[in-house]
């Protein structure tokens, strides 16, 4: 994802302001204040009308066209070409080689369901694997997790959702790099297939799961689709920027030569590039992991089971020793993609300790070793089921579960009251201040917001975003994820700048930081949704915690990066003129790492957004109940679809107005020393 | 050309162990382990596996369990369970992601989607379980306010049941959004001063209705029986204007109590044709609420379902016998 982030900016750059740049901000500040008194005036004075409340048993005529979707794919699956040629063969084949890999790794479907390698045969060949694209490091540590997934009794649950990634992760790279390459040699895809992205990326994954779902029917075909559809984007996006961003002299060089654009193409692009593919292979497999676990709800079988199963039955135990398992898993992917692409840098080969000729040596024999794992493992009981016997499973479970239950009972007097102040003192009014304002009022509001952050375009914009969300008919539900989000931004952004600031100034605090913000990230959010769950029930302010949790390491690792990237120079002169640390951080390194801070907000907002649906299941209204509540009441399928692309407006709307603040500077600050991030 | 080679030369061992891999898997593909000893294992007639959709509540689980450890134990099935949403699993009747479901609440339109219109699934009869949805006070309330359990006064302490999250008015507290529930329409055509709340699962129900009667704090939330947690926490029905047939047929426009559901099984036809005796099984499994609350408390006490089940089938053998008759 932190890749993600720093193309996105690329591709977008900041609009220069080049309007009267000296008379600018003082006009802004007008604009702006301007607005909040509008604001503040309609509320109280028109306070309660004009809200456009849609009751949550209703729908629009908007929303029951939706639903003749649900009807129309019911009546047309049989017969209609569109479902005979192109639905149904594709689900079949994706069907097929999730199936390939789901028996050779989890389990057949014949006889003792047995997998046809079995644990030991898949440790054995994984952590070949790894050696050979990799090193010895990962290799073993890829050894020692499979076991201890067989300690922990989820082996087969593994190797399940290990098996669905490796098959979505084949498939987004069949689509994905093709597409990548085309993009990044003609200038016109990349322009096409840009915004299309941005929507996949923006768009909720459960939006597309509930129509996926109802056109390929549920299941590991379903999952896997779901999967690649959200996978890709990386892929793409990582693979057209390697290939797009050569050195200029490398490539007038090669076309000095006279190659074709073909030969260019292969013996200079793709090679040169190669590292940064390998990247969004890497970013690519963590997102799959992330959403096979959520593809649980369309019956994808493995790990995401176990913690829908937790989650529906608030065992903290159980959701713990899967959401390791979870973690455990990306950390692998992660460590053996990583290592993958190190080996794939140019000049890597020469920097090795072994000679090709030894390493050949050791991988021939390891590999015979393997095999023989392998056949060990399907022939003999005891190395094709994990012993039951080493099974800690249940007193990770109990452990975790009574640990839990005691935070509850001394712990709930304090986190009820907690939540109660925060929710009555700061989220119910100001969700009031939005939801109870007249709509054409908020509109206006908005607008004169946008118009004073980046003109008349983007003021032009922010209003069509608002005007579909009305079309939608889901303004009020609209108002309170608002509410929710920019609350949880907020508090992102303290975090962000504490802990930032905290990393960015010292190398030891962000060494010790780092791992767990990665960690933070890898998680797929479910996981960690169960233990708050248990402390602070069913709330939208749960949600809200869900949110920071998963938008906090981002704001803080972009906060940290910019803090760090100031000219050491600049904060040497700070401290000899005498300046407290104190002072350093508020006069000297926050305002030079401006634009850093506001990348953060940017980026926090939109990963606090992305958690709205998740929210949902743990007591967030607004959206995010709508999409879910759509997803399993087939009679309310329209409006969840709606809710669903009203969160993309709303996103859209958030992002293109949090990067016209961060691209127009409040106080001029020399521009030399302003990071790139 | 040399990155070229050398990426060759990396995948060529790479290619060739997955083709020694593939043609050991081959030699040895008789000889598995999984086939020796699925065949000394078999016996009776074959059953092959079942795919039995899991919903989300402990009713269900009680169902399911058993139905699953006397196919696997004494039928010899392979059983698949599936952890799915109520609505969600009906969706895999003609993919076969899912044979069974155990215990089914109505559903007319799913009924008439997939059992009377695609033909993908059939009724299996019921499970001899009477399903009851309503809105619940704890039995506190009920004693201290004895005309709560009137639909038509909830208005006059829709204040006392005002929580953070209910925006001022009175919550009505929901379980899983998945559940089958009418009640934001009820809110809305009664003309109730209430907001509905969703607790996100039926664990969260139980516990939320547990402390309320602890703490004798108000709460009004949807709940249903056959459920094991009444005989915990006796909770009391508030009464709603009574169910007259058809005055729930347009979702939107439901001012009436829920129906009195007879709960049944729904099984695949392509399951159903099979001959399987496990399709069999699940046409004749009937118990009572009294069984599947033994059931369900046993599990919610902490036993694995298996477990609940075993002891169960150990002491009901008769019945299980009749219903593979």
């Amino acid at each position: 994802m932190s890749t993600l982030v720093r193309d996105r900016t690329r591709l977008q750059p900041a609009p220069p302001a080049v309007r009267e740049p000296r008379r600018r901000p003082s006009l802004r500040t007008t604009l702006l204040a301007g607005a909040a008194v509008v604001w503040i005036l309609g509320f109280l004075v028109l306070h309660g009308t004009s809200t456009l409340t849609l009751p949550a048993s209703e729908l629009t005529d908007l929303h029951r066209s939706l639903n003749q979707f649900n009807a129309w794919v019911a009546a047309n699956r049989a017969d209609n070409p569109v479902f005979l040629y192109i639905f149904t063969p594709l689900r079949a084949a994706v069907d097929a080689v999730a199936n390939l890999f789901i028996t050779i790794f989890a389990a057949s479907s014949t006889g003792l369901r047995l997998p046809e390698i079995g644990w030991l045969g898949t440790v054995g060949l994984l952590g070949w694997i790894a050696f050979a694209v990799g090193n010895a490091r990962v290799a073993l540590l890829t050894v020692a997790v499979f076991t201890f997934f067989g300690l922990q009794g989820l082996f087969i649950e593994a190797t399940y959702t290990f098996a669905l990634v490796l098959t979505a992760v084949l498939l987004t790279l069949l689509v994905g790099i093709p597409l990548g390459v085309l993009a990044g040699v003609y200038g016109r895809v990349a322009k096409v297939i840009t915004p299309v992205l941005d929507f996949m990326q923006t768009l909720p994954t459960f939006v597309y799961l509930a129509p996926l779902a109802l056109i390929f029917l549920i299941g590991p075909a379903s999952a896997v689709i779901a999967t690649v559809i959200y996978a890709a984007p990386p892929v793409i996006r990582l693979t057209a920027h390697g290939i797009r961003n050569l050195p200029e002299n490398t490539r007038e060089a090669s076309d000095s030569l006279g190659t074709t654009g073909l030969q260019r193409l292969l013996t200079l692009q793709l090679p040169m590039a190669r590292r940064t593919i390998v990247m969004g292979i890497n970013q690519g497999t963590m997102a799959a992991l992330s959403m096979v676990t959520i593809a649980a709800l369309i019956a994808a079988p493995g790990l995401g089971q176990v913690v829908v199963r937790a989650l529906q039955s608030l065992d903290v135990g159980t959701a713990v020793n899967a959401g390791l398992s979870i973690v455990l898993l990306a950390i692998v992917l992660d460590r053996v993609t990583t290592a993958a692409s190190r080996r794939a840098e140019p000049g890597a080969a020469r920097n090795r300790k072994f000679s090709r000729r030894t390493r050949y040596i050791v991988l021939g024999i390891t590999l015979v070793l393997a095999l023989a794992m392998v056949q060990f493992s399907r022939t003999m009981l005891w190395a094709a089921t994990f012993p039951k016997e080493l099974n800690v499973g249940p007193m990770i479970v109990q452990a975790v579960g009574s640990a839990s239950q005691w935070m509850q009972n001394n712990l709930s007097l304090f986190t009820v009251s907690f939540r109660e102040a925060v929710t009555t003192g700061i989220l119910n009014p100001f969700q009031a201040l939005l939801t109870d304002t007249p709509f054409y009022i908020l509109v206006a509001v908005i607008a004169m917001a946008a118009y004073a952050l980046g003109g008349w375009k983007l003021s032009a914009l922010t209003t069509a975003c608002l005007g579909v969300i009305i079309y939608l008919g889901l303004w009020s539900d609209s108002m309170v994820t608002l509410a929710g989000t920019l609350v949880a931004t907020v508090v992102v952004m303290i975090l962000g700048v504490i802990f930032g600031v905290a990393m960015g100034r010292s190398g030891r605090v962000d060494q010790i930081l780092r791992p767990l913000l990665d960690a933070g990230q890898t998680m797929p959010a479910f996981v960690y949704l169960v233990p708050f769950l248990g402390l602070f029930g069913a709330t939208r302010f749960t949600a809200i915690i869900a949110g920071i949790i998963y938008a906090a390491p981002v704001a803080i690792k972009i906060t940290a990066d910019g803090i760090a990237a100031i000219s050491p120079t600049v904060v040497e002169a700070a401290v000899s003129s005498g300046s407290t640390p104190w002072q350093v951080i508020t006069k000297v390194q926050l305002p030079m790492a401006r634009q850093s801070l506001a990348l953060a907000a940017n980026q926090g907002l939109i990963y606090v957004l992305a958690m709205v649906v998740v929210g949902a299941l743990v007591g967030a209204g607004g959206l995010g109940y709508d999409v879910v509540a759509g997803f399993v009441q087939s009679t309310i399928f329209g409006k969840g679809l709606a809710a669903g692309l009203a969160i993309v407006f709303l996103g859209i709307l958030l992002d293109r107005m949090t990067q016209a603040a961060a691209a127009t500077p409040v106080r001029k600050i020399p521009s030399s020393n302003i990071p790139a991030t | 050309m040399n990155k070229a080679g050398l990426l060759l030369k990396r995948t060529v061992p790479a290619v060739a162990g997955a083709a020694a891999a593939a043609l050991l898997l081959a030699g040895c593909g008789g000889a598995s382990v999984n086939q020796v000893a699925a065949a000394a294992g078999a016996t009776g007639a074959p059953c092959g596996s079942v795919n039995v959709a899991m919903n989300a509540w402990v009713g269900y689980t009680a169902n399911a369990a058993v139905y699953s450890y006397v196919a696997k134990n004494q039928l010899g099935c392979t059983v698949v369970q599936k952890d799915l949403n109520e609505q969600i699993s009906w969706q895999g009747f003609s993919s076969g992601e899912v044979d069974v479901i155990m215990e089914n609440w109505g559903h007319d339109d799913l009924t008439k989607q997939y059992i009377t219109d695609q033909k993908v699934a059939v009724d299996a009869g019921p499970t001899g379980n009477e399903g009851h949805i309503g809105w619940y006070v704890p039995p506190w309330m009920a004693e201290k306010y004895p005309d709560i359990t009137d639909g038509k006064n909830l208005n006059k302490y829709a204040s006392m049941f005002a929580t953070s999250e209910s925006g001022g008015k009175g919550q009505v507290l929901d379980g899983d959004p998945a559940f089958v529930t009418n009640d934001e329409a009820l809110v809305k055509n009664l003309g109730l001063d209430y907001k509905v709340v969703f607790s996100g699962s039926e664990a969260a129900l139980i516990q939320s209705f547990r402390t309320a009667e602890q703490n004798k704090t108000p709460l009004l939330g949807y709940f249903y029986e056959p459920q094991w947690f009444l005989s915990e926490v006796p909770l009391k029905k508030v009464s709603l204007p009574a169910w007259t047939q058809g005055c729930d047929s347009d979702a939107e426009k439901v001012a009436c109590d829920y129906p009195t559901y007879t709960l049944n099984k729904v099984i695949s036809t392509k399951f159903a044709d099979s001959g399987s005796p496990a399709a069999k099984l699940a046409k004749g499994f009937k118990w009572t609420n009294e069984d599947q609350d033994a059931v369900a408390t046993d599990i919610q006490g902490g036993m694995t379902p298996e477990a609940a089940a075993k002891k169960w089938v150990d002491a009901h053998q008769d019945v299980v016998t009749s219903w593979l008759k």
